[in-house]
């Protein structure tokens, strides 16, 4: 997963790291039990230090990390601002574009439902292409297989973007 | 807005309401369309979306509530039942999920079908059904039923019949909803082969790869089109380069 995801944590408020930490479990549920609050820390470091990222130390002069505020800069702002419209595919880390659906919703960043469509519309495209290379593929042809399995992968993804429209779309008009 | 007299199909404002009052059903709700020729459309969308009811007012085999479709400048919605029924044999083809092939006759006795209802001699019907089956690739199960012929085969046969009086436009509901996936790429290279023939094709269905064969993709839901994407030009070309094929350096 891309350190923009802890990034995009920051967009809804500047926050300590332990509240990212519960956000991240609160989206990703049992899959987020890989994530420790030592990795947290590491990558707001980096970010910090790559200029996305400022910390401030809350209340008391304690230098700890947990006690430290961290929000985003401009430069961490117009960073997300581009996560969320890239098309990454095919190296789609599932959880990374559910966790970009999360927090674009929850930043109002951007309509999950139009991240979606701007990803399924993207898919759709390439599946065309990659399909039709397939066919023109004599049989048993070895590059044929791999098109395939390039087909039904993408294939794959188009039906689970298609549940997430429609999650999202009636979540939003709740 | 485009005008209706130049497309090949076109709707307005197409409604299509059963039942009434509190159990009355909007199954379409306004839609306009503008088909070009040569064009290829695919409408998805969740099962209950009306995408099938837009099919069938499209393609005269329903009437609609309200709203108009035109066909090749000529209004549909308002023409006789007779008028109608010349429409269907002669300016559309349709291909059903469930194949609708005629049980008791042969491939090539379904195909040749078309041409004798619409007139033609008998040898012509059968020069011409000989024909499609060579291009559906069937030539040599021209003589057997359909129960003797695999899922794929009857969708081949049953797509040889639509395009067998040279339709104007042929409409596809769910046309792989009854195959598996080799049947289906069977079907999906047909469709491609119509497709570069500069046939006018409009298919509804949830199958992504029959989607992915049309030029533009539009989504509908509750009755209505809510995204319209065109597939054609966009990401094409380098396949390396689109999914990241090459080594590291």
């Amino acid at each position: 997963m891309q350190q923009e995801v802890v990034l995009a944590m920051l967009a809804k408020e500047p926050s300590h790291g332990y509240q990212l930490r519960a956000r991240l479990n609160d989206a990703l549920g049992p899959l987020g039990d890989e994530i420790n609050a030592g990795q947290i820390y590491v990558t707001l470091g980096r970010l910090e230090k790559a200029g996305f990222v400022a910390a401030e130390t809350s209340e008391s002069t304690s230098e700890r990390s947990d006690r430290k505020v961290y929000a985003l800069t401009a430069a961490g702002e117009e960073r997300i601002a581009e996560w969320v419209q890239e098309v990454n595919w095919p190296r789609p880390d599932l959880a990374e574009f559910h966790l970009k659906l999360v927090t674009a919703a929850a930043a109002r960043l951007a309509d999950p439902v139009s991240i979606v469509g701007a990803q399924r519309r993207e898919l759709l495209r390439r599946l065309r292409t990659v399909q039709r290379a397939a066919l023109e593929e004599p049989a048993h042809s070895a590059a044929g297989l791999l098109l395939e399995g390039i087909v039904l992968r993408l294939q794959a993804d188009l039906r689970w973007l298609e549940t997430c429209e429609r999650e999202w779309t009636e979540r939003g008009d709740q | 807005m485009t005008t209706v007299a130049t497309t090949t199909l076109s709707a307005r404002g197409l409604r299509k309401y059963y039942g009434k009052d509190t159990g009355l059903v909007r199954a379409v709700d306004g839609v306009d369309l503008d088909i070009e020729p040569g064009e290829t459309v695919a409408i998805m969308g969740p099962s209950g979306c009306g995408k099938s009811t837009v099919l069938h007012l499209l393609s005269g085999l329903d009437r609609p509530t309200d709203g108009e479709v035109w066909l090749e400048g000529r209004r549909v919605d308002e023409m006789s039942e007779r008028q109608l029924a010349r429409l269907r044999r002669e300016k559309v083809g349709v291909v059903f999920q469930a194949f609708h092939l005629v049980d008791e006759l042969t491939a090539r006795e379904n195909v040749e079908l078309p041409a004798l209802l619409a007139g033609r001699s008998p040898r012509f019907a059968r020069r011409r059904a000989t024909e499609l089956l060579d291009r559906v690739g069937l030539a040599d199960r021209a003589d057997h039923v359909p129960s003797a012929l695999s899922g794929g085969e009857r969708q081949r046969v049953a797509i040889a019949r639509a395009i067998a009086n040279d339709p104007v436009v042929v409409f596809a509901d769910e046309p792989t909803g009854n195959l598996d996936s080799s049947a289906t790429l069977e079907v999906l290279r047909l469709f491609e082969d119509l497709h570069a023939s500069k046939l006018t094709i409009v298919v509804v269905t949830h199958d992504e790869r029959i989607a992915a064969t049309a030029d533009r993709l539009i989504s509908m839901r509750d009755g209505v089109f809510v995204d319209e994407t065109r597939l054609s030009g966009g990401s094409s070309g380098r396949l390396g380069a689109l999914f990241s094929v090459g080594l590291e350096a």
